[in-house]
């Protein structure tokens, strides 16, 4: 069958089950956009900005475990997409990038529209490719989705000439992939297996320490598992959340920065911590050479590179998570089997039973009549869908707050972006996982600042009737910075100030939206409720206490256990 | 510590910048780095000297692994190897001054491979301490300009 490269492309995007395309049109990407129209099963979303695309591409794979796609034109459409790229990639998302690109003889040539975007986006994805040979191609896309997919997930781009999606060749799509520089090792080596499960038993202060990988491994089962028949306490970090049920006894709460103090003071006092899919960020860790200094430290990673990288790890396991903990789950059963038994920790979960009792996460109440606060409109959220929904945040303090008071029950429910903190990320991540999930209720928790900077997308959201429901914590601030300047740098709040900012109410009704407005705590239940029944996108915007912080802290560069509590 | 990585990759556009963007974009520092194609077709092997203490070239070569295109990382300086780097180095050579420059030519059994008014050419194949050496002797006749091709090595065939 004689096809051209852009039927190809669709064809081939079809054989990867892809559904949906994130996408913006423009002159090296037009043929394929000619013949979207004849692949009625691919579903194009056409996104206002580009970043949208890549974020909603994110958002949607980090919602389903599915790769997600965008197509966007070469030059200043591909340009457009590098936040979300390395949003992607520092969260390990399998996403897949089509860039369009200016005709091959043209290459190099400075062309109307030219960029190296394979160059641009060499340190930020997985792998890239520049399409130079139509036989090719079909090649490399296969090859494009294993990777993105396979080992630690990432995004990987394909720039495609506009000579190559015109030009035609036999198409046939490769059943099989082998890449003799890429073989992941997902297997868990026996003994080690064996090793971890016996310092488990022998050990008193255990901790597992789950990261974003228990979740894009699929570990979570496992992971809780192990926890709830051995009584292990667990803490995760802000990618790994959902992993674990944040209502079980055993759960302590997100560590690091604004971890909890059960979380932090757990870790500096375990004698094993079980690192699963985590990479001991320096937002968790908080200075490295006092962190769990009494721990034999085991690290599970799929990834080589992120074991040994800032800690010294004892027991170093390069393994898939989910097949490392399927295999210490056996190896525990017939450890307890042969008799030998693993004792329960009963005076360690005292301990951290305490840790818990004694400084929980909380926050000063507003003062009758006063200023509502940011903390409890995300209670408010949990208390009205009980967990039910899923949850993507901006970055700041809405991003924390939303970590801190809601508990999530489930992989895949928290869409938020850990490792680069891109501000603009969480709307077309919502509006990304709403493609997906028609039916669920998805709601962006939103600051001022953030929500500004990817604003633009609720045309699409109206568009295509995704109801996403944005959620403004609005303090007036850009807020985390503001509270940096307030604790560390003499309250000088320059430039934090967004005194001038949109009416987001009238905003979202201009683009066809609902808008809500709430200021006193007696309507915010109300409102919610309303805005989430309503069947369009919303905008809450909550005005909230504009000095209000997030706590607790522990301050950069200082040891878990140097908290600022409330 | 220095060490010695060789490093089998495929023969396509894009590597080298893939593996020396590795090293710039984590704050590694490459000494030399020499690139040529193999016997076998589409592949290349690269030969890069580097410094760091043990955690640091963990990474390297680990990181170095985890790229698509780099089949196979080799530290060398884990096993006896031979290493050899190649030098062209012009010197001034003034009359008075030629016979003793051919002299050292000699002693270190490297050749004279261009001849000017007042100046030579000398090409030179050893290890970074012989190459240092003779840029050392030759520093007081005047060195105009030198040419080197970075450490190429192998692993010896006894072990
Ligand atoms: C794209 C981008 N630019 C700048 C920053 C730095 N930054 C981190 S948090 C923050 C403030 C966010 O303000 P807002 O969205 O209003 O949220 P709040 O902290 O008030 O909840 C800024 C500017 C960032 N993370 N991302």
């Amino acid at each position: 069958m004689e096809l051209t490269g852009a039927q190809i492309l669709l064809e081939s995007l079809g054989r990867e089950g892809v559904d949906v395309l994130f996408g913006f049109p423009g002159g090296a990407v037009i043929d394929i956009y000619h013949q979207i129209p004849n692949y009625p099963n691919l579903k194009h979303v056409l996104v206002r900005h580009e970043q949208g695309a890549i974020h909603m591409a994110d958002g949607y794979a980090r919602a389903t475990g599915k790769v997600g796609v965008c197509l966007v034109t070469s030059g200043p459409g591909a340009t457009n997409t590098v936040t979300g790229i390395a949003t992607a990639y520092m969260d390990s998302i399998p996403v897949v990038i089509i860039t369009g690109q200016v005709p091959t003889p043209l290459i190099g040539n400075d062309a109307f529209q030219e960029v190296d975007i394979v160059g641009i986006t060499r340190p930020c994805t997985k792998h890239n490719y520049l399409v130079k040979d139509i036989t090719k191609l079909a090649k490399t896309i296969k090859e494009a989705f294993f990777l993105a997919q396979s080992g630690r997930p990432g995004p990987v781009l394909i720039d495609l000439p506009k000579d190559l999606q015109q030009q035609k060749c036999t198409y046939s799509y490769p059943k099989k992939v082998s890449m003799r520089g890429y073989n992941p090792h997902y297997d868990p080596n026996v003994k080690q297996v064996r090793k971890v499960a016996e310092l488990l038993c022998k050990s008193k202060h255990p901790v597992i320490y789950a990261g974003g990988g228990v979740i894009s491994s699929g570990a979570s089962k496992e992971v809780t598992k192990l926890a709830q028949t051995y009584g292990v306490p667990v803490t995760a970090t802000l990618m790994g959340l959902g992993c674990f049920p944040g209502d079980d006894p055993m759960w302590l709460g997100m560590l690091g920065m604004h971890g909890t103090y059960a979380a932090n003071h757990s870790i500096s006092n375990a004698d094993l911590i079980l690192a699963v899919g985590a990479r001991f960020d320096d937002r968790v860790t908080g200075k490295l050479s006092e962190f769990a200094t009494k721990a034999t430290m085991v690290h599970i990673d799929i990834d080589p590179t992120s074991i040994q990288k800032n800690v010294h790890v004892h027991v170093p396991i390069v393994a898939d998570c989910r097949l490392f903990m399927e295999a210490l789950n056996k190896e525990m059963a017939a450890i307890v089997e042969e008799g030998e038994g693993c004792p329960p920790k009963t005076k360690w979960l005292e301990q951290t039973a305490e840790w818990k009792a004694k400084h929980p996460l909380k926050y000063k109440p507003a003062a009758k009549g006063g200023m509502i606060k940011p903390q409890s409109v995300v209670e408010a959220l949990y208390k009205i869908t009980k967990g039910d929904c899923i949850i993507a945040t901006e970055v700041g303090q809405n991003q924390m707050w939303a970590a801190q008071f809601f508990n999530y029950k489930k992989p895949r429910t928290l869409l938020t972006s850990g490792g680069l903190g891109t501000m603009g990320y969480g709307f077309p991540a919502a509006i990304g996982a709403q493609a997906a999930f028609p039916e669920k209720l998805v709601i962006d928790v939103a600051g001022d600042g953030s929500i500004q900077m990817c604003i633009q997308e609720l045309a699409t959201a109206v568009c295509y009737n995704l109801p996403v429901k944005i959620v403004i914590l609005n303090n007036g601030y850009l807020g985390m910075v503001r509270q940096w300047q307030e604790l560390f740098y003499e309250k000088n709040y320059c430039n934090t100030c967004m005194d001038v900012a949109p009416d987001f109410v009238k905003l979202a009704e201009a683009y066809g939206a609902a808008g809500f407005r709430v200021t006193q705590a007696k309507d915010l239940e109300a409102t919610l409720k309303e805005a989430f029944a309503t069947p369009k996108p919303c905008i809450v915007d909550v005005v909230v206490d504009p000095e209000e912080n997030v706590y607790p802290m522990v301050p950069a560069g200082k040891s878990l256990t140097e908290m600022i509590l409330v | 510590m220095r060490h010695i990585l060789s490093i089998l990759v495929e023969n396509e556009p894009g590597v080298l910048s893939r593996v020396s963007g590795l090293f710039s974009g984590r704050g590694f520092n490459i000494e030399t780095l020499n690139v040529a194609p193999t016997l076998e077709e589409g592949v290349s092997i690269m030969t890069i000297s580097t410094t760091g203490d043990e955690q640091i070239i963990e990474q390297i070569i680990k990181q170095l692994r985890k790229l698509v295109t780099v089949i196979k990382v080799v530290d060398l300086t884990e096993v006896k190897n031979v290493e050899r780097e190649m030098m062209l180095l012009k010197v001034s050579a003034e009359e008075g001054k030629r016979a003793e420059i051919l002299r050292i030519v000699d002693v270190f059994r490297c050749k004279v491979v261009d001849v000017g008014f007042d100046e030579l050419t000398i090409e030179i194949t050893g290890t970074q301490d012989k190459l240092t050496a003779l840029i050392n002797l030759m520093q007081r006749f005047g060195i105009k300009e030198i040419a080197r091709t970075g450490a190429v090595a192998m692993r010896r065939s006894m072990q």
